[in-house]
This record gives structure tokens, C-alpha cells and sequence, in this order.
């Protein structure tokens, strides 16, 4: 796995992206697959937080918030 | 026969609605994920039978936070009859994410399909027969709030428990996942029970050490297990807990394709809202804005009218609603004539006449009495010993009525934030706030309690239940009650007017900047408990769903003021109640002239003869360093721990100045001359009640959400041990600086004090073992699991 692989960390506001893989482990891992980001999934960046971090998304229909720590695991295409 | 209904569902799927609705108890609900977290039990209000159990909302059965295992736990036990899956409609592939788990389990399901109104309005459709053919268990429409559909849901749940049939369901993984889950499967062979070896077995497939650790395989099965997971691995290109999760998802997707037709719409109402609320330039302003208008209402202005009603009406001398003004004047002209009289030294005879004139409220208007008022009435009509008077009076119920004085404010303080909970803007606010609370190792979920501790850290502690991560939520138990609660004002009243000689009402900086020195010792406190190895590691996931905009219900809003009041006025009623009994007896037992037994108040200052004052002597020692080492603040600080409402009145009682008041001018006096009259004993005083731990209620508080003595008495210590540490160097540093204070050994220890907080403050993140961290982690799973 490459370091320039374009995660959703990188998706600009206002932008839809597709899951591709995720990467790390354990309970972070578990926690964003459960929330319904799984491979072939599309996910919109709608905004940042006033303060720069976290963003909030919109995943499945609804909105999840996660920090771009966080979105840095999310590969999408 | 009894039957056993669990509830299983999404956080903010409509569940505690639901709950409320079928037994009718009155559990309050947030519009913000995760406000359960025990499970609850009720009887079904048509038919005691039967059971209701409401466990935590959960997006998954992964086995990682508490809320999770307590679900597995209750569902693995066997006790559950059948599992009542609420499901919300509007985001239903989320919401059967989870089913799909909860079927693998081998109860029987019923499903019930909540919101079902707001889906229709939405325009959504959704073909429930299909649903239930591919699910393998029958839906219920429903609509919690509105109770719709509700008596229907509970008899499909009686009839599927009564057949005990477990959900056939059609949805399945593909081909080679469903291979390998049956190699596994016969792998298990009689290891599980038939019904759940499904369960089990995707368990073990995806390797959780949880499951794996209770199943205890041989060498020989946990080698082939492995081979099985490998070789499905290096198919997919993936690891199993990825591949089990992404095909759940998939199923879910090809179902919903099939039964569900979602209209076409532009942006939801949510959405529209949030645009403005979570803006990126408004987003601050708006909450500042939100937060000043809470506190401007709650403390500023409803809250003290009502605030003053209570303690000086209620539980003072009385109130007059009417004629206020008149009665003021004829009071006035009053006490004139009396100084007078007192000025020409008019005889005693004139003097009792005198006060037989005073103005009696009850002619000039509206008019009640105070309780205590109306008591001291009773009890002197019916002859009672005034010692027996004085501790019912003096102890009792100046002790009680003080704290269930600040009931009114903190009504309308929670009145104000259960709205905020229940429309749904806590959870941006911590979307908000993330930012700030990440700096110093926590969350933006961290801020809720922190709010809520401004007016009492009984319910802020309770509050801390919706952090999901154990450090995270130990260290906000910790801190939060920093913040100064409604008790502590007085406090700050009472200094400021001893150091400043003003009302501290007229200065409008003084409550913001006190809240300002809470929130800083909170940082702090923070920044130097992360780097300890108890707190450290990665920062906790901050994965949250932003619930939808809603009206908060009304029902609901007073069902969660009631909670956190009722919280406030439990304290009251047992802790300050029997506290109070003993403070008295403290006070006013004593040994005069060689013989032990009850005071007589006649003796001048007999407060120094008391148990109390022999107490504050043993224990002056500690606070010597700080400035105050007398008995008179060792005793004050003392009762302050088990209630700050006790400070001002201790004070009050040793000055024997009794009932006047934190904002009376003879008090501030009293008070400074009291400390030694030195500005930085005074502020070294106030910073060591403001910090140490708040009350003997909170304390208990603390006890039962850290579910561990050693936890317990760890944030105790800290507490008692941060403020001792901060006020010593207030003293001796600032008194140094000031003039006041010469070098002495103390003053050392002070600069080594603030040394070591510098060094932990701008250390690096010391490095611990990785491995010692899982342990760690390990251990607070085990707690977590046994709890």
C-alpha cells in the first residue's frame, strides 16, 4: 500500500468519493466499517467544523461525523 | 408463564420511547446517541407477565465498547425469550446492520419498524412483506412516540416467543464465505449450542479473542481454524472481520434495492439546518451565543428570581409578593427609631417594646412565611427544648434548605439543556467543540458533563455515562467538577467582597473569570493525567452519528429535568441531611470548664470549646502551608467537602455572625479577619474549595459510575491533592511576590511543585510499552465485561 493512495481525508468539501479499503486495526477499524463504510460505498465530505477538524459526512443516508485522523484510514477512489 | 423481551437497537432508534410506551415507566431519552447504558427492566403495562428489557443502543455486536458487551452478554445468556429489533426506518441499511447480527444469534426476532411516519413523509416506500420473507421474521409497523402499533409489536413477540422458532432468514454471504463458515462450523462440532453455532463460528472466523478465549479450542482445532481464515484471506485479499462486515453490508444493499423506493429530494430539513448551525464561520458564534442565553436565563435572571424565592421565602423568613416597596420603607423607618433609641441608650424595657413594633409583613400584602418561620412557631408552642429547637432550626433545615434553595435555578438550567439534548444540538455541539477537547486528550463529548457541572457535578458526573471510551470518560469524571456548581458561588461571593469589598453581582467579570480558572485546572489536569500510563495511548475514536433535527417532546424534557433534579434533591434529602445532624453536634457539643456535653450558647465564642474546633486543630497542620492553618478554616474546608453550600454558613456560624449572608459587608470582614486578613490566604482558601473534591454526594456519584474503589479514591485523591498543591503555591509563591509571605522551607516545595507540573505540562508523550498497553486495555475490557 502506497502512502499517496487518496483517502477520504483528501476528498474536498462538497465531494462524493467510493470506499475502497480500509486500513488499520482493532476497534477504530471495527467502529468506521460498522457505521456502513465498506468497500464499493459512496461517501460525501459535507463540510469541517468551524475549528478545522472533525468533518461530517454523509454515509448511507444519514450524517456521521469522524475526525480526519479518522478518514485517513478510509481509502476511496 | 413469564416471557422475557429484549430490546435491541441503534442508539436513537426510538428504543427508551418505546420502552416508556410499553410499561409505562418514565426513563428519559436524548436526541443523542447513547443515554442508555445499563440495561433497564419493566413489566409490560397489559400484562405483568411479561418482561421488557431495555439494553444499550449498539450499531453492531463487535465486542468493543461496554454498552456492546452488555448486549452480547444479555442475549448470550439465554434469558431472553425473544429479541424486539427496533428499527429506524429512515436509515434502515444502518439500522439492519445490526440485525443481521442479532438473527445469527438463533432467537427468535421480531422487527419493529419505527418512524414509520416520518418515512411516509419522506416519501419513502417501503415493501414490508418482502422485507420480512428476506429477514425471516415479521414486522411491525410502529411509531413509538405516537404509540401506534405498539400492542401489535408485543403480541407477534408473545406469539414468536411461544413458538420459539428462530429467525429463518434467506439473506446469506456469498458462496466461499459461507463455505468456510461451515467448515468452521463443523470444526466447533458439539463445542456450541446448535442453535448458535452459526454465531460462533463467524465469530471464531473473524478472530475475536473474546469469543475465541471462552471457546478454549485444542491446539490441533485453533491450527486448522487458522488455515480456514487464511485461505479465505488470501481469496478476498482482505482480513475476515473486513470481509464478514463488507458482505453484511452488501446483503443489506441488495435487500433494500429489492423492498425499498426512496423518492428522489434535494437537501432534508436536516441538512438545511445544519448548514447554518455547524457552519464554519457561524458555527462558534452560534454556540456562544446559545451557551451566553443558557446561562443568562438559568443563573442571571429566571433562575436567581426563583433562586431568591426559595431561599429567602421558602426557606428564609418569608415572601412578600405584593406591596414589596411600602413594606421596605416602613422596615426602614423602623430600624431607624431602633438605632435611635439604641444611640440615646434607651433601656432595655424601650428596646423590647421597640422590636414588638416591627412591621409585619403579612399586613402590607401577599404574604407566606418561611418554612423555618412556621416551625420555629410549632416548635415553640409546643414547648420544645431548644436544643432539640436549635438543631432542627440551625442544622436541619439551614443545612437542607440551602441546597434545595438552588432547586428553581437548576429547574430552569436543565430545563434549557434537556431542549438542547432533545432537538438534537448536543451532538453538534460536541461536533463543534472536538477540536478544542482533542488538544488536551479528550473528546467533544467531554463538554456535555462540563456544561451540565456548572450547575451541579451530581448530575454532570451521571452524564459522563454517554463517553464511550473508559479513559476518556475516567479522566472527564475526574475534572468535570472543576467547573464551579451553583454551591460554589457563594464562595466566590464571599471572597471577592472580602478581597475586593464589592458585590460580586456588580462585577460582571468575576463568575466568567472563576468558570475561565475551572476550565484552565481542567486543561491542565488533563494534559498532565494523559501522559500518566494509566490514561495514555491512541485518542479515543470520535465516530459519531449526528442525530436528525427534532422538536423535543414535551414529556421528554421534563422527564430528563426531573432526573438530574431529583438527582440534586436525593442528595439533599439523605447525604446534606444526616451531614448536617453531624455538623451540628460538632459544632455544638464541646468541653467547657472540664466537662463535656451541650454548649451553651451564652458563652462568648463557644464555637472554640466544640468537637468541630478540636477537629480543625487536629487537621490545621495540613492546611498551614496554605494560609489558613487555623481551626477556623481547617473546619470550614472540612464541612465545604461534604457540601459547599456549608462553607458560607460554617463561616457564618464561626464568626458568629449566623444567617447573613455571603453579600453582607460585616461577613467580608468577618471572613478576612478570619484568614489573617492576607489577600493571598484569602484566594489560596477559595482556589482549594473551589478544586478539591465538591461534595460528599458527588463523591457517591463518582463511586458508581467508576465502578471501582481504586478508581474512586484515585480521582478523590487527585482532586484534594491538585487543589492542596495549586492553593500552596498561591500562597507561597504569590504571597512572596506580594510581600506577604517570607522565604521559608514551604516556598521551596512550592517551586518544586510547580517545577514538576511544568515538566509534565511540556514534556514530550512519554513512549510505553505497546504491549503493556493492550494488557492495559485487556484488563479494562475484563472490568468492563464484569461490571
Amino acid at each position: 500500500m502506497t502512502t499517496e493512495a487518496k483517502t477520504l481525508r483528501d476528498v474536498a468539501v462538497g465531494d462524493c468519493a467510493t470506499v475502497a479499503r480500509l486500513t488499520g486495526e482493532g476497534a477504530i477499524k471495527r467502529r468506521i466499517m460498522d457505521m456502513g463504510l465498506t468497500k464499493g460505498t459512496e461517501v460525501c465530505v459535507r463540510k469541517v467544523a468551524p475549528l478545522g477538524d472533525p468533518i461530517e459526512v454523509t454515509v448511507r443516508g444519514f450524517e456521521l461525523s469522524l475526525r480526519k485522523d479518522e478518514a485517513a484510514n478510509v481509502l476511496v477512489n | 408463564m413469564g416471557i422475557n423481551i429484549a430490546l435491541v437497537g441503534n442508539p436513537n432508534c426510538g428504543k427508551t420511547t418505546l420502552f416508556n410506551d410499553l410499561t409505562g415507566a418514565n426513563q428519559y431519552t436524548g436526541n443523542w446517541p447513547g443515554v442508555t447504558v445499563e440495561k433497564k427492566t419493566g413489566k409490560y403495562k397489559r400484562n405483568r407477565e411479561v418482561s421488557i428489557v431495555d439494553l444499550p443502543g449498539i450499531y453492531s455486536l463487535s465486542p468493543y465498547t461496554p454498552e456492546e458487551i452488555v448486549t452480547r452478554d444479555y442475549l448470550m445468556s439465554g434469558d431472553a425469550n425473544v429479541v424486539v429489533n427496533i428499527v429506524d426506518g429512515t436509515n434502515l441499511e444502518r439500522n439492519l446492520y445490526l440485525t443481521t447480527q442479532v438473527i445469527d444469534l438463533g432467537l427468535p426476532v421480531v422487527l419493529a419498524l419505527n418512524m414509520m411516519d416520518l418515512v411516509e413523509k419522506n416519501g419513502d416506500r417501503i415493501d414490508i412483506d418482502r422485507l420480512s420473507q428476506d429477514l425471516g421474521c415479521k414486522i411491525v409497523e410502529i411509531s413509538a412516540l405516537k404509540s401506534r402499533g405498539t400492542e401489535e409489536l408485543l403480541k407477534a413477540a408473545e406469539e414468536a416467543a411461544a413458538s420459539g422458532a428462530p429467525a429463518a432468514t434467506k439473506m446469506h454471504f456469498t458462496d466461499d464465505v459461507e463455505a468456510a463458515i461451515n467448515k468452521v462450523i463443523d470444526l466447533l462440532g458439539d463445542k456450541v449450542p446448535a442453535n448458535k453455532a452459526r454465531w460462533f463460528a463467524i465469530k471464531a472466523l473473524e478472530d475475536e479473542k473474546l469469543t475465541l478465549g471462552k471457546l478454549d479450542l485444542s491446539a490441533d482445532q485453533t491450527a486448522k481454524l487458522d488455515a480456514i481464515r487464511a485461505s479465505l484471506e488470501e481469496a478476498e485479499d482482505d482480513d475476515a472481520e473486513s470481509i464478514i462486515t463488507n458482505e453484511r453490508y452488501d446483503m443489506i444493499t441488495d435487500v433494500c434495492e429489492a423492498g425499498v423506493k426512496k423518492s428522489a429530494k434535494g437537501m432534508t430539513t436536516t441538512q438545511k439546518i445544519d448548514r447554518v448551525i455547524t457552519n464554519r464561520i457561524l458555527g462558534i458564534p452560534i454556540f456562544i451565543v446559545i451557551m451566553a442565553l443558557v446561562y443568562y436565563i438559568s443563573v442571571s435572571t429566571v433562575g436567581t428570581i426563583a433562586t431568591d424565592w426559595a431561599n429567602d421565602g421558602v426557606f428564609g423568613d418569608g415572601w412578600l409578593y405584593t406591596n414589596t416597596e411600602q413594606y421596605e420603607e416602613a422596615v426602614g423607618a423602623w430600624e431607624e427609631s431602633v438605632a435611635a433609641a439604641e444611640d440615646d441608650g434607651a433601656s432595655e424595657t424601650v428596646l423590647a417594646a421597640l422590636a414588638e413594633e416591627e412591621p409585619d409583613p403579612a399586613e402590607f400584602g401577599l404574604w407566606h412565611p418561611g418554612i423555618p418561620v412556621v416551625v420555629e412557631e410549632w416548635l415553640t408552642s409546643i414547648d420544645c427544648a431548644p436544643w432539640v429547637q436549635s438543631l432542627i432550626i440551625d442544622g436541619i433545615l439551614a443545612g437542607v434548605g440551602a441546597v434545595l434553595g438552588f432547586v428553581p435555578q437548576l429547574i430552569v438550567l436543565f430545563l434549557l439543556l434537556s431542549i438542547l439534548e432533545g432537538c438534537g444540538y448536543m451532538a453538534r455541539v460536541a461536533f463543534v467543540m472536538d477540536r478544542i477537547f482533542r488538544r488536551f486528550g479528550l473528546s467533544g463529548k467531554s463538554f456535555i458533563p462540563m456544561l451540565i457541572a456548572s450547575g451541579c457535578g451530581v448530575p454532570a458526573v451521571m452524564a459522563t455515562k454517554t463517553i464511550e471510551n473508559e479513559k476518556d470518560r475516567r479522566m472527564t469524571v475526574m475534572t468535570t467538577t472543576m467547573i464551579p456548581c451553583g454551591a460554589k458561588l457563594p464562595i466566590i461571593a464571599l471572597v471577592f467582597g472580602a478581597l475586593a469589598g464589592g458585590f460580586y453581582e456588580g462585577t460582571w467579570w468575576v463568575a466568567p473569570l472563576f468558570y475561565f480558572l475551572g476550565l484552565a485546572a481542567i486543561i491542565i489536569s488533563c494534559i498532565m493525567l494523559k501522559k500518566l500510563k494509566a490514561f495514555a495511548g491512541d485518542a479515543a475514536p470520535f465516530i459519531m452519528e449526528l442525530p436528525q433535527y427534532h422538536l423535543p417532546t414535551i414529556k421528554n424534557v421534563l422527564l430528563s429535568t426531573w432526573e438530574r433534579v431529583k438527582a440534586y434533591i436525593v442528595k439533599a434529602g439523605t447525604i446534606i441531611f444526616l451531614s448536617s445532624v453531624v455538623i451540628w453536634f460538632l459544632l455544638n457539643f464541646g468541653i467547657y470548664e472540664g466537662a463535656f456535653g451541650l454548649l451553651d450558647p451564652e458563652i462568648e465564642n463557644y464555637y472554640q470549646y466544640s468537637l468541630m474546633a478540636g477537629l480543625g486543630n487536629l487537621l490545621a497542620w495540613i492546611f498551614a502551608p496554605l494560609g489558613f492553618g487555623n481551626w477556623e478554616g481547617a473546619v470550614t474546608s472540612i464541612t465545604g467537602l461534604v457540601a459547599k453550600e456549608n462553607v458560607v454558613a460554617t463561616v457564618g456560624i464561626i464568626t458568629s455572625l449566623g444567617e447573613v449572608g455571603e453579600d453582607d459587608p460585616t461577613m467580608w470582614l468577618a471572613f478576612a479577619e478570619m484568614m489573617g486578613g492576607t489577600t493571598v490566604a484569602i484566594m489560596a482558601f477559595c482556589v482549594f474549595n473551589l478544586l478539591c473534591a465538591p461534595c460528599f454526594a458527588a463523591m457517591g456519584t463518582i463511586r458508581n459510575q467508576m465502578r471501582s474503589a481504586k478508581w474512586t479514591w484515585a480521582a478523590i485523591g487527585y482532586m484534594c491533592g491538585f487543589a492542596w498543591v495549586v492553593a500552596l503555591m498561591i500562597y507561597q509563591i504569590g504571597g512572596l511576590v506580594t510581600g506577604e509571605v517570607a522565604f521559608n522551607f514551604w516556598t521551596i516545595i512550592a517551586f518544586l511543585f510547580l517545577a514538576a507540573i511544568l515538566f509534565q505540562l511540556f514534556r514530550p508523550m512519554p513512549k510505553y510499552n505497546k504491549d503493556e498497553n493492550e494488557k492495559a486495555q485487556a484488563q479494562l475490557n475484563a472490568e468492563g465485561s464484569a461490571a
